[in-house]
């Protein structure tokens, strides 16, 4: 793992040191509220060590994650910066992280992003320029090497902490090691993985991960999602690109009162992080409450994962 | 082969609205063979534009001709004398075909009568799919030749996205994964080993995106 002089961000920091880190998401609003996010981040302050700051999600058009960064940044957070490959060509994405860099951004992760016809205007023109591979190491080199994709040695490398996504339940599983291993020879120092609801596979990936030797050379997060209604579960079952939720899960949440599908959704995201922190390999969780936020402080105590280390 | 759809009646409807005497021009090769454009479709679509037309209480005349190709000048030329008689020419060809009449007929409106989809194959009978984006650079060797660039919605060099499922694609499940398609070919051939390897950044210079490309054969020049 890379373990430069001085830790490149709060988050890089903290995993160094060993600390088991949690991190939670933030989706900027769909037009230019500044308060939307001022007010997730609230809810955020405190429970989570940075924040994921998400590039027009699901394909839907919303505040830019550079602009809403910067608005967590005003906010005494810590932002990691998702930047997708499916909206902006290689000069684009370059000059965005020189530009994230310069307003106090420290932390990156690159992402080939949801396919446009998910979203709210699928008759886009996507890019995909590079892929998620390559953006990874030009960020690596940007930062190591203080040179653009073109060798331009430049006024200040903007030195990121790089991080990638994995989905462990995407087919084929057998290759879903081999491109783990593909990002960690990029460059990429840390790892947030989809949400986890099946367990067996995720451990199964883990273990390949470990034989790899790619656990030793990475810090791998993994993902959350507390489920809130039976509604929810199966949708994200059967709807969400890449989700892997076990019948036996959905039935857990169906079978109890619809008033307290809720507090078993929550109940299984505890018992999911216990069975997580026994992981070895695994060095935090990514909370991904969509438009839940004010979720993650109840997980993040519950789990005894409160109070967060002190920003130095 | 390059693919076509023909136009639905309604768009062809429009085009021609404006002329009195429009000549049908079929061309005999791609798209003859994905039946959008081919001596068939120009007597099919001949006969509806003409029914369309009487039931809107309009009569226009409508010539029919089909040539081998249209990319080629030597073949336009066998339709020169149809398209001196008529007001506009009606191509069933892919966009080659329709430019290079306009090319050589400039003061002759030449409109589309198929939309030109992709290049690809007849998978099966009655199917068509996309194989090549013709982007000047093929790396097909090292993707046992199933291409992603043409194939993988997101154009992905290094592997499949999060969103591969059961051999199929995120985007649509009628969509196969051509990752899955590129692993299990590797597989086959046990080449499995290339899937570790990192596929750089494409040069796209080669492709449409450098500026439209010329193709020059000196030793073909006469």
């Amino acid at each position: 793992m890379s373990k430069p002089l001085s830790p490149l961000s709060h988050l890089h920091g903290l995993l160094s040191k060993g600390e088991f880190v949690v991190t939670a998401e933030c989706g900027p609003p769909r037009g230019a509220a500044a308060d939307v996010i001022e007010r997730k981040v609230e809810l955020l302050n405190g429970f989570a060590d940075a924040v994921n700051v998400t590039d027009n999600q699901t394909a839907i058009v919303r505040m830019s994650s550079i602009a809403a960064s910067a608005h967590l940044l005003r906010k005494g957070a810590e932002p990691v910066m998702q930047m997708v490959t499916r909206d902006r060509n290689r000069i684009a994405l370059q000059s965005d992280i020189m530009g994230a860099y310069s307003l106090g951004i420290r932390n990156i992760l690159c992402l080939s992003g949801d396919h446009q016809s998910f979203g709210s205007q699928p008759d886009a023109l996507n890019v995909f320029d590079i892929d998620s591979l390559h953006l990874i190491r030009a960020v690596r080199t940007m930062r190591d090497e203080g040179k653009d994709m073109s060798g331009f040695e430049l006024m200040g490398a903007p030195r990121m902490f790089i991080g990638a996504a994995e989905n462990p339940f995407a087919d084929p599983f057998a290759y879903r090691v081999i491109r783990l291993a593909k990002k960690v020879d990029a460059g990429v120092d840390f790892i947030q993985t989809q949400c986890i609801f099946n367990m067996e596979r995720f451990r199964a990936w883990m273990k390949m991960a470990g034989e790899e030797g790619l656990t030793e050379r990475v810090y791998i997060l993994a993902g959350v999602t507390p489920l809130k209604s039976a509604g929810m579960a199966s949708y994200m079952a059967h709807r969400v690109a890449g989700m892997d939720i076990p019948e036996s899960l959905l039935k857990r949440i169906a079978d109890v009162p619809r008033e307290k599908a809720s507090q078993e959704g929550m109940a299984l995201c505890l018992e999911t992080i216990a069975q997580l922190r026994e992981i070895p390999g695994v060095h935090g969780i990514h909370i991904m409450a969509i438009e839940w936020e004010k979720i993650v402080g109840e997980i993040v105590r519950a789990a005894g994962l409160f109070p967060r280390p002190e920003k130095s | 082969m390059i693919v076509g759809e023909q136009k639905k009646l309604a768009e062809i409807r429009e085009l021609v609205a404006p002329y009195q005497k429009v000549l049908i021009l079929g061309c005999g090769t791609c798209v003859k063979t994905c039946f959008a454009g081919g001596e068939d479709e120009v007597a099919t679509l001949a006969s509806a534009l003409r029914l369309a037309l009487r039931m809107e209480g309009r009569e226009i005349a409508i010539e029919e001709l089909t040539v081998e190709r249209q990319c080629e000048d030597e073949f336009i030329q066998e339709a020169a004398e149809a398209i001196a008689r008529n007001e506009a020419v009606l191509s069933l060809a892919c966009g080659a075909g329709v430019q290079d009449i306009a090319r050589l007929f400039p003061r002759v409106p030449v409109l589309p009568g198929v939309n030109t989809t992709f290049i690809g194959i007849l998978e099966k009978h009655g199917l068509f799919t996309e194989e090549c984006l013709g982007c000047g650079d093929c790396k097909l060797a090292l993707f046992g030749s199933v291409c992603p660039i043409a194939r993988c919605s997101k154009k992905l060099l290094n592997g499949p996205c999060g969103g591969s499922k059961n051999g199929t694609c995120e985007v649509d499940p009628a969509i196969e994964c051509a990752w899955q398609l590129i692993i299990d070919r590797l597989g086959e051939l046990g080449q499995l080993e290339h899937l570790r390897k990192y596929v750089g950044p494409k040069d796209w210079r080669k492709s449409n995106a450098g500026g439209p490309r010329k193709l020059v054969r000196q030793d073909h020049i006469i």
